[in-house]
């Protein structure tokens, strides 16, 4: 078109009518494109990278020892030549000793026994070489650390008994394990069924208005921040147990997950509330219309309607506490202990993450620890969020819509 | 029968009343509780003073500077591509593609990561692996950005909060209403023209909800930071990105568990979880104010 036409009257022609290339509009259109897929480009990311930085717990022995030949180079301090091969040669010679730790090493030795029989040719050599050339050669002495490192690893991973920084490291798991799924326990076991009747009130027997106040008000819980929740427990409600029922420990378990369970509430109650107004009303209506009354309606029929819903809830509050870092640092105890009393102290999975990654040797078998626990955490938690997501989709729209 | 049926009912009915004031008692306890034990400590000069004598005196001036940098540097990082995110989703994708669908889920993973993971993904990623290679290529070697500081810090956050941001943008723009959109397309607007200059303006709010919500969270949260440059005591205020910071969330934790004088320094802990609790307290109120007449607009 030209400017001619425009002014007397605009003519439309297949030209004119046709769609005028814009190059800022076309870069802004691929730009929010590309933007939007960073969400899903994050996640890989983290899982990638988290997994990345575990590695060092998987690393064979071979391997390992050359690896950290290359980059001993590098980061001279971060393989503290004295300290890991000073816990490989401490069984080796004062392995008659009365100790205690000493006398449970050949133990987890012979554990990693068949492993390290696979690869019997170079252990051999560095064995007898690490203990005569040690205080020569600094080259020398990185491969029993790499040694020990790798020993830890496959003999003590799914041991009891998690002493990270001792001079024999050992990196049992299952203290971590047991101790988080007590909290997650007792957490859902107070939270759920809290949350759940607070909704169903919510839902069903309050008034509109009064819906209206309940819902922003416990989902100001949720914008509670845990570290000012896990300071509430520890300096009150952690006292404020211990008069009521006279246990030791004023930091245990028990605490831990009452104080999960307030960060638990407001999601198991949002996500809850909302599958049970998602209800249809005909339900509702039906059985009020049967003879019904308010209570039997919402106990007999909306309830069961939004099954779906509140399992998916509940999952995710499962999912907030397993993950849940500061509450568990502040009022949990943190002791690596395996018993199952409640009021015990524990130590969480998370919680040791974020109390011991401050300490950790960059690169190490801890460090690579911490990370595979993390990876742990992250497809547990990847897991739940797929299965709640699966049972919202797909079983309560099927069976609300019938189908 | 009809007694036994009312017993029930009445015990129902009031069960999940006790729960919802069990709940709602609980808030009013944690603030009463923050509220007295801080009272007496908190002032203006407690605010605005340095820590003095090894955090046994004096204020919390850096603590609160550190957040405000932090919650700053995450909210540039994190609104912009949150609603940007959020306009893709609701104007571009189809809701039934499979690219939609991944997206939401990737969000929604987000939303319930841990946030200790975010902690480790900023500790590997930014700290090992983006910040050697900056070092690398821009200093020749020299460490500068291979080690915790506010940048990562913030940027860890922004990762985070993407999440509460996508999703009260993509609330906001679905308040706007479909025959705005059509009459500014009838109009001869092309696509992008009416997203800049109808859609925008009308989720404004819901921007800004998504935004003081994504503050909230990130002022908050203290697992991410543990390791990506959060620091417990500095003499000065942070003076560029690269320089580690105080915080008010890490303050609390580490006195409250690794002071060497926990009665003592009580009614600081207090007084800064007031402030903490207080300054996120606000914005969720605000935010909460500004959804629900929201909501009241689309009825």
């Amino acid at each position: 078109m030209n400017s001619d036409q425009a002014k007397t009257a605009y003519i439309f022609t297949a030209e004119s009518l046709r769609k005028k290339f814009r190059f800022s509009e076309f870069f802004a259109e691929k730009l929010i494109t590309s933007v939007a897929f960073l969400s899903i480009a994050v996640i890989i990311l983290i899982f990638f990278f988290v997994f990345r930085e575990s590695l060092p717990a998987f690393k064979g022995k071979p391997k390992a020892t050359t690896e950290n030949k290359v980059s001993a180079g590098n980061k001279p301090e971060s393989y503290g030549s004295s300290e890991p091969a000073t816990a490989e040669q401490k069984p080796e010679t004062y392995s008659g000793e009365e100790k205690v730790t000493t006398e449970k090493k050949p133990e987890t030795y012979t554990g990693a026994e068949p492993t390290a029989a696979n690869k019997p040719e170079t252990n051999g050599a560095d064995k007898d070489t690490s203990v005569s050339a040690d205080e020569v050669n600094p080259d020398a002495s990185l491969r029993p650390s790499a040694k020990a490192e790798n020993e830890g690893s496959l003999g003590s991973l799914f041991g009891s008994e998690w002493f990270p920084v001792s001079e024999n490291p050992r990196y049992g798991m299952i203290p971590l394990f047991v101790g988080t799924f007590k909290v997650t326990l007792i957490a859902i076991l107070f939270a759920a069924p809290i949350a759940i009747l607070a909704a169903l009130f919510s839902s069903s027997f309050a008034s509109p208005w009064l819906r209206e106040w309940i819902k922003p008000a416990i989902e100001l819980l949720a914008g509670f921040p845990s570290v000012v929740i896990g300071f509430f427990a520890l300096m009150v409600m952690a006292t404020f147990f211990q008069n009521l029922f006279g246990y030791e420990t004023r930091l245990n378990s028990f605490v831990g997950g009452i104080a999960m369970a307030l960060a638990a509430i407001p999601i198991i109650f949002t996500i809850t509330e909302d599958a049970l107004t998602a209800i249809p009303a005909t339900y509702k209506e039906a059985s009020l219309a049967l003879g019904a009354s308010k209570w039997q309606t919402a106990v007999f029929v909306t309830l069961p309607a939004a099954t779906p819903g509140i399992f998916a809830a509940v999952l995710l509050g499962v999912g907030r506490v397993f993950g849940e870092t500061m509450i568990a640092l502040m009022a949990t105890g943190n002791a690596a202990l395996s018993g199952l009393n409640p009021f015990e102290s524990v130590r969480t999975l998370a919680a040791t993450i974020g109390a011991e990654m401050a300490e950790v040797v960059f690169g190490d078998m801890h460090y690579g620890i911490l990370f595979l626990i993390g990876s742990l955490l992250f497809v547990f938690n990847f897991s739940i969020n797929a299965i709640a997501e699966f049972y919202i989709k797909g079983k309560l729209i099927k069976k609300i819509q019938g189908r | 029968m009809r007694l036994k049926n009312k017993i029930i009912g009445g015990a129902i009915t009031s069960a999940s009343a006790v729960s919802v004031i069990l709940i709602i008692s609980i808030i009013v306890i944690i603030l009463v509780v923050t509220i007295i034990g801080g009272k007496d400590k908190i002032s203006w000069e407690f605010i605005t003073s340095f820590p003095k004598e090894g955090m046994m005196e004096g204020g919390i001036f850096p603590a609160i500077y550190g957040t405000a940098l932090l919650v700053i540097i995450m909210s540039i990082a994190a609104v912009p591509f949150g609603a940007i995110t959020a306009i893709y989703l609701s104007e571009y994708a189809h809701e039934k593609s499979w690219i939609a669908q991944s997206i939401r889920f990737a969000v929604r993973t987000l939303a319930t990561v841990p946030s200790i993971i975010f902690g480790l993904f900023g500790l590997g990623f930014f700290i090992q692996f983006v910040g050697p290679g900056m070092d690398k290529w821009f200093l020749g070697g020299q460490l500068k950005w291979a080690q915790p500081n506010l940048l990562w810090a913030s940027l860890t956050m922004a990762l985070l909060t993407l999440p509460v941001v996508i999703v009260s943008v993509e609330e906001a723009i679905r308040t706007v209403p479909r025959e705005l959109r059509e009459a500014s397309l009838a109009l001869g607007a092309t696509k992008w023209q009416t997203i800049k200059k109808v859609v925008i303006p009308g989720s404004i709010s819901g921007i800004m909800t998504g935004t003081i919500l994504a503050v909230s969270r990130g002022a908050g949260e203290v697992a991410p930071i543990l390791f990506t440059g959060a620091a417990y005591s500095l003499a000065t205020l942070p003076t560029s990105v690269s320089d580690q910071f105080m915080n008010l969330g890490y303050h609390i934790y580490v006195m409250s568990t690794q002071s060497s004088n926990v009665d003592k320094t009580l009614p600081i802990q207090f007084a800064t979880t007031l402030v903490l609790l207080m300054l996120t307290f606000t914005l969720n109120l605000a935010a909460v104010l500004i959804r629900s007449s929201l909501r009241r607009r689309v009825k």
